[in-house]
């Protein structure tokens, strides 16, 4: 396949911090639509892979395009967002001192240059986008708290709320569910699942539960690149994998 | 879409600072004017110079709290741009004197006559004109600020280092501003004014004039950073000081975002410098001292950070404060000041505005959008 035909396309990418090489010639290929898993143990590199496609961490070496010819690399974080990647964080972060409206607003598809935002009104179309992602999240009630003020669960899926208000082509989603309940990791894999349609998603999660729930291709990362690739089922019985991950 | 902006901006506190601003700008002319000389209703021209002072300050808070209160930039050089605006307008001062220097040269200000200049150096050029000056005492400081900005927001400067930096710059400026052979009138700066716009600048109506003029621009200044707080840029500089990398990752460049406020603070300060140089008589390099713009630090600080009005409260309580001390225990001024920081700092974070809200049992609400709790760090 080649990489006219890929939404994201990672191929020998490495990353060193102080002589550690996080990623180790990482390659890795999503398609338009698709939804990836990624799994691995503590230290894999798999929040440093989500750096470097989103501009956070510049690879050492290697080629990141998306959409087939836009090098990311060459880009800033603003830059890349606005290609369409948005991001969901490891620890949630949202603003804290914002109502979770005005978060979501925030995140909300718009012009996003300074001008444009000083003279911004809220159209109605804005506003329906907005109670409707209010819904799916469930923090209809919460609209108007600050999102500091929120519980751990809740600023996850705020979070993961504006992922959908951004409407980004490709998703990734660093651990969405950690701290979450069991009800609200499920809720959690549905909503993703209904994502996935329309958008491609890469999904990081140590949750074997909801990996699982979710049913989809999943990649197994170790010391920075790929060790195994494939369904749930045929990874789990690979040797490799359960030694160096699911087996401990 | 204008009526809508302001209608945005506009809230409670807003509404109490503008009617108490309406209030002065007529009282203040009246008792200056009107009231006779030995009633005790009546105000010194000197009493009316050194209330638009406070005024001034409180427009540079205002500019200041702008940036450090929304957008975490913590300025410790704000007092440079308040001294471009004033030496611009105390350049076109100077030129208004004309011939009347005590060296009656018909064109060239006195200090340049007594370093045997022989002609005005180009930028001292179009000073004679007001609306020139006005136009510089607005462009100066903006340019500096945009330029300023563009390298250090680009390198990703932030924290302690950028208000190293801003300290950097306008100490810099003070040594420049310090030498003769600037042009700027050296250690002794611009003085010994006459008229502005043909007014005798000592004349009690020109004063009340100057005042009237200082309560529309702090009324201006603060509307302007009011609205521009409430709308979606206000609420994405409060998000780039509470963690700028998410923002960017949302798509916002915020280097641009930080850019805006920056040079629109530095702006509102030039301004505020240019009607105080008329009203104290004086400007000179000494405003761009580190201690200036520190003092602005604390104004903020003593009234609420990321409050606005707190802003205008601490710099005219501070200052009230300050000339009280510095005519009664002068030896004592900086003690009382350096106390006051520490204490603020120690006790009322949020300060008098907070401790305000929190005496009413409840914290500014909505666009009161205080100091971030302690320990939130960014990504
Ligand atoms: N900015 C950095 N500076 C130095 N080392 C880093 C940096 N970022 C990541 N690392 C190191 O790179 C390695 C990979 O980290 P990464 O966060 O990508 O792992 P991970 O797969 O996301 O692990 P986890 O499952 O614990 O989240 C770790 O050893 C980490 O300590
Ligand atoms: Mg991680």
């Amino acid at each position: 396949m080649s990489a006219e035909d890929t939404l994201l396309y990672l191929d020998g990418v490495s990353v060193s911090f102080d002589g550690f090489r996080a990623l180790n010639s990482l390659s890795l290929i999503i398609e338009p639509g698709e939804m990836r898993a990624i799994i691995g143990p503590n230290g894999a590199g798999k929040t440093t892979m989500m750096d470097v496609i989103t501009g956070k961490t510049r690879p050492d070496t290697g080629t990141i395009l998306f959409e087939g010819g836009t090098d990311l690399t060459a880009l800033r974080e603003a830059g890349i967002a606005n290609l369409g990647i948005g991001r969901k964080f490891q620890r949630p972060t949202v603003f804290e001192m914002h109502t979770v409206w005005d978060n979501l607003e925030l995140a909300l598809k718009a012009p996003r240059r300074p001008l444009k935002t000083l003279t911004y009104s809220a159209t109605r179309d804005d506003r329906a986008r907005i109670e409707e992602i209010l819904d799916i999240t469930g923090l209809s009630p919460k609209r108007d708290r600050q999102a500091g003020s929120l519980s751990h669960g809740e600023k996850q899926w705020l979070e993961i709320g504006m992922l959908l208000a951004q409407d980004p082509k490709l998703l990734l989603v660093d651990e969405p569910v950690a701290g979450m309940t069991d009800a609200e990791t499920e809720q959690t894999a549905r909503l993703l699942k209904d994502i996935a349609g329309k958008h491609s998603v890469i999904v990081v999660e140590h949750d074997m539960a909801f990996v699982r729930e979710l049913g989809v291709k999943v990649t197994v990362l170790h010391e920075g690149s790929v060790l195994a690739e494939g369904s749930l089922d045929a990874v789990s019985a690979n040797q490799q994998v359960v030694d160096v991950y699911l087996g401990r | 879409m204008l009526t809508r902006f302001l209608l945005m901006g506009l809230d409670k506190k807003a509404g109490v600072l503008l009617a108490v601003l309406a209030v002065l700008a007529v009282a203040v002319p009246v008792m200056a004017l009107a009231a006779p000389p030995d009633s005790p209703w009546h105000l010194s021209t000197h009493t009316v110079a050194l209330l638009g002072k406070y005024l001034c300050f409180a427009l540079l808070a205002v500019a200041l709290d702008l940036v450090w209160g929304y957008v975490g930039i913590l300025s410790l050089g704000h007092a440079a741009f308040f001294a471009l605006g004033g030496y611009a307008m105390g350049m076109y001062l100077m030129r208004q004197i004309g011939p009347r220097g005590v060296y009656g040269h018909p064109v060239l200000p006195d200090f340049m006559v007594f370093l045997n200049w022989q002609e005005l150096p180009w930028y001292w050029h179009g000073f004679d004109q007001f609306w020139f000056a006005a136009l510089m005492v607005v462009a100066v400081p903006g340019v500096l600020a945009f330029a300023f900005g563009w390298f250090a927001f680009r390198s990703r400067v932030t924290g302690v280092y950028l208000s190293i930096i801003t300290q950097a710059l306008t100490f810099a400026l003070m040594l420049a501003f310090f030498r003769n052979d600037m042009g700027f009138g050296g250690n002794n700066g611009l003085t010994d004014f006459k008229t502005i716009l043909g007014f005798d600048i000592q004349a009690p109506e020109t004063r009340v004039g100057l005042f009237v003029a200082t309560v529309v621009a702090l009324a201006a200044g603060y509307t302007l950073a009011s609205c521009v707080v409430a709308s979606k840029l206000g609420k994405v500089l409060v998000a780039v000081r509470d963690a700028e990398s998410r923002v960017r990752f949302l798509g916002y460049e915020t280097e641009r975002y930080k850019l805006f406020a920056w040079t629109l603070s530095a702006c509102m300060a030039g301004v505020a410098g240019a009607l105080y140089v008329p009203q104290v008589g004086i400007i000179n390099p000494s405003e761009f001292s580190a201690a200036s713009s520190i003092e602005a630090v604390i104004w903020v600080a003593v009234g609420g950070r990321g409050t606005l009005a707190g802003a205008v409260l601490g710099a005219v309580l501070v200052n009230f404060g300050k000339s009280y001390f510095t005519a009664a225990l002068p030896e004592l001024w900086l003690f009382a000041l350096g106390g006051l920081f520490v204490l603020v700092t120690l006790f009322l974070p949020k300060g008098l505005l907070g401790l305000a809200a929190q005496v009413k049992g409840r914290w500014p609400s909505g666009r009161a959008m205080a100091a971030k709790p302690a320990g939130q760090k960014g990504i």
